[in-house]
């Protein structure tokens, strides 16, 4: 047991801080690390700046080199994501396709699928989408009713998505979609590479209550595909499509969470301003929320360790997910209540419209995180039936 | 960067499990916690002479095996699982590190050989009636007399204060206040003026007794009036060791209340298919395992003696106090009318949970310790 830097940790620690001090200037470092994945605040200026750290292969770091990337250990993301959250550098907007996709294409793709989106994932010059659910399939996502057909060397897709986020931005969708059309559940689906900007996709921005509009209907009306852009074998997709939630229940979210430390630091230096810390029981409050961000942390290295030794993951993996959301949603609360009568204006916006301070952005963004990438429940029934081997419901 | 514990540590765990299930099993733990010393003497000699356990993280010069905090935490976690009834917290945490903390050469070779040998059986006596955990408590005093001082006054909630023969106690120069003028003394368990009555406790398996000091002579341990940072600092090595000790608790309260959500019936099916059931467990479970890193990172801390060590040491009796408490108080529900009765184990851990909970302060203390020391 040992938490300091070894000799190469340190010295890439002072790469990456020495890189950011160099880089995150001007605009870029005007942005901030916003209020998590699913923001698109400053969204421009956030492209932009995934370029720069592409170039400079921040992008896919744990990457084999012969696809762009450093072959970056996990301490080293880890390292990363630490010096990057310190910094408040903006939040990314690759997290479908570099903390998703990828680790996906690199398991199951072709070397052509890599050689053909890995590069273009690392410049942002494609960004990506996630279409897995549906209006019928969302936690049961076994469920998934589009349709596609192999029409001569093209795949025809018709159905709908829902809850797409960024489905606005992306040029491409890796998409849950039932290929064999006698097949129900978990059989019979493949996971299919779709490219947005077509005839056959319609996108209807959804409305949040948050007044954006980052998630979206997704609508497939005899949308097409070459008959390659299939990810592991046509009817088997259902274990690709696990594979891409085990990288959002695991590491995918890393960058988020180490940005919650400077996020409670905001809160609290907010609570001191306004003179609200001497009250007791907000200082309790604090106090815990503090405790629990650092249990992430101490969580998240023992997890890692864990991976690196024995190659496998231990319990502590999968409480990650409904650890940090369920933390996140207790901190936005805190934030709301430390503003007091200005948590109940909405922020001063330019044109009039509906707009939300930064606190207000934890405590309407956290409400989304425990339901998606595996609900609060869900998250209980596997920890239940996985890691306890209690026995499954009747269904 | 590595948070595991190495092979040798893992092998320690597995010794001392398999020592602790032999000699600790349920029946032996309440028949020891219906006696009035609630301790074997023969398990203490035995746990001192084959394992080593009291002399774990003394230093080699005065007797120990000096290995560190992190391997102490392994053997209390161990100890926290099956509830053993022993003084050992009071002797080898709470009395050796505040000897450790502020004796002098001399004193240290005086005082803890005996203790690493398993001879000694000592604690620490600093808290009083006020029931308060921080230096505002201690209102004893301490006159000095000739070479040596004089102690009056009580002090309650005295861990195996009935059964040490080594007593630690904390008083304060006549007119001082706060954390000035506290010192640490050391008392024989049966010097003169000294009055001990045991106590009832609602925890049996955990002995406290409240002492009546009438002019006692004490030695002072290191110099008049360093109490303070001395047992402030125990103190936090305090909360890092129970800290490991409520977790291993948890842990086993909650394979309790899993096992009983596998094999009870009712409704035709196991009721830990029930989601109301099984969502209690996974809680459990993400507390416990929470608990568990910040109880391993506090014994890091704890044994690299860094900075880090007050606030982790808040941070984690915060956390592992709930989650103790949490687990205990759940597998009773799980448990459902048997969960209720003397016979059922359970009782045994709501018990420990809630009097380790109390002991150096509840979580609500510590959070509040936790806000200062992170400067809110
Ligand atoms: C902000 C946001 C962004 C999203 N982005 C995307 C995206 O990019 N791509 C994408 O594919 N999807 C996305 N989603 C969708 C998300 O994955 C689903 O919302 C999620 O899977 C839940 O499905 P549902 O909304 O249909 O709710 P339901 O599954 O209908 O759940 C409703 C309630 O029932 C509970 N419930 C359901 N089943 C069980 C059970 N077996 N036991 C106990 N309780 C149960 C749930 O926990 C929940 O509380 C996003 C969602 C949000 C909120």
């Amino acid at each position: 047991m040992d938490f300091r830097d070894s000799p190469e940790e340190a010295a890439f620690r002072t790469e990456v801080r020495e890189w950011l001090a160099e880089n995150l200037t001007g605009e870029y470092a005007q942005v901030g690390g916003g209020a998590g994945p699913a923001d698109d605040t400053s969204w421009d200026i956030r492209v932009e700046w995934e370029r720069l750290l592409g170039k400079a292969g921040w992008v896919g770091m744990s990457w084999p080199e012969e696809y762009g990337g450093r072959n970056a250990s996990i301490i080293e993301q880890v390292i990363f994501g630490e010096e990057y959250a310190k910094a408040n550098a903006p939040s990314r907007v690759s997290f479908f396709g570099e903390g998703l996709f990828a680790p996906t294409l690199i398991e199951f793709g072709t070397e052509e699928q890599k050689k053909r989106f890995l590069p273009k994932i690392q410049l942002a010059e494609e960004l990506w989408c996630q279409g897995y659910s549906e209006p019928n399939a969302g936690s049961d996502l076994a469920n998934v009713q589009t349709r596609a057909t192999l029409d001569g060397d093209e795949w025809v897709i018709s159905g709908q998505k829902v809850w797409t986020t960024f489905a606005h931005y992306a040029a491409w969708c890796f998409a849950v979609v039932r290929t064999d059309p006698e097949s129900t559940g978990h059989k019979g689906l493949s996971y299919m590479l779709v490219p947005m900007d077509q005839p056959g996709v319609t996108i209807a921005p959804l409305r949040q209550m948050t007044g954006s509009a980052e998630f979206n209907e997704v609508f497939f009306d005899e949308a097409r595909t070459s008959a390659d852009m299939v990810l592991g074998e046509v009817n088997d997709g259902w274990k690709v499509a696990m594979a891409t939630l085990g990288f959002e229940r695991g590491t995918a979210f890393l960058a988020q969470q180490l940005g919650f430390q400077r996020q409670l630091a905001d809160v609290i230096a907010a609570a001191q301003e306004r003179g609200k810390s001497d009250d007791p029981v907000l200082r309790q409050r604090l106090a815990g929320s503090y405790a629990g961000v650092q249990i992430m942390k101490y969580n998240g290295l023992r997890m890692l360790t864990n991976m690196v030794r024995k190659g496998v993951l231990g319990p502590e993996s999968s409480i990650g997910k409904l650890y940090w959301s369920t933390w996140h949603r207790d901190m936005g609360e805190i934030a709301l209540d430390v503003l007091g009568p200005e948590g109940a204006l909405a922020a001063p916006s330019p044109d009039g419209e509906y707009d939300l301070n930064e606190f207000q952005r934890y405590f309407m963004f956290s409400r989304s995180e425990t339901i998606y990438a595996g609900s609060s429940e869900i998250q209980r029934n596997i920890l239940g039936e996985r890691v306890l081997g209690l026995p499954r419901e009747p269904r | 960067m590595n948070f595991a514990f190495s092979d040798e540590q893992e092998e320690l765990r597995q010794t001392v499990r398999r020592f602790l299930e032999d000699k600790s099993p349920s029946a032996e733990v309440r028949r020891l916690m219906e006696t009035d010393d609630g301790y074997d003497p023969d398990l203490w000699t035995q746990m001192a002479q084959q394992l080593g356990l009291q002399s774990l993280h003394i230093p080699e010069a005065y007797g120990g095996q000096g290995y560190s905090f992190i391997e102490l935490g392994i053997v209390l976690e161990e100890m926290g699982r099956v509830l053993l009834c022993a003084p050992y917290f009071s002797t080898v945490v709470l009395a050796a590190d505040a000897i450790m903390n502020v004796g002098t050469d001399a004193q240290q070779g005086e005082l803890l050989p005996g203790i690493a040998s398993g001879e000694t059986i000592a604690t620490l006596a600093f808290t009083e009636p006020n029931g308060k955990w921080d230096a505002s408590g201690i209102e004893m005093e301490a006159t000095a007399d000739g070479d040596s001082y004089s102690l009056s006054g009580t002090k309650h909630f005295v861990l195996d204060g009935n059964v040490a023969t080594l007593i630690v106690v904390a008083a304060r120069t006549p007119g001082s206040e706060g954390a000035d003028g506290v010192s640490l003394f050391a008392v024989h368990g049966d010097a003169e003026g000294l009055t001990r009555e045991a106590l009832t406790t609602m925890d049996q398996t955990r002995k406290q007794a409240k002492l009546e000091f009438s002019g006692v002579s004490a030695q002072l341990l290191g110099s008049e009036g360093a109490g303070w940072d001395a047992l402030s600092k125990t103190l936090d090595q305090a909360a890092v060791a129970i800290s490991n000790e409520m977790i291993g608790g948890a842990q086993f309260v909650l394979d309790m209340a899993v096992q009983y959500a596998k094999d009870r019936v009712q409704f035709g099916r196991p009721i830990g298919s029930f989601q109301a059931i099984k969502h209690k467990c996974a809680d459990m479970l993400l507390e416990v395992e929470s608990g568990k890193s910040a109880a391993y990172y506090a014994s890091w801390a704890a044994a690299e003696d860094n900075d880090e060590l007050p606030v982790v040491a808040s941070l984690a009796k915060a956390y592992c106090s709930d989650a103790y408490f949490h687990a205990a108080a759940e597998n009773i529900q799980i448990h459902g009318g048997i969960g209720f009765t003397w016979e059922h184990d359970a009782h045994l851990y709501f018990k420990r949970a809630k009097s380790s909970e109390i002991l150096l302060g509840d979580a609500t203390y510590h959070r509040e310790l936790l806000a200062q020391r992170i400067g809110i």
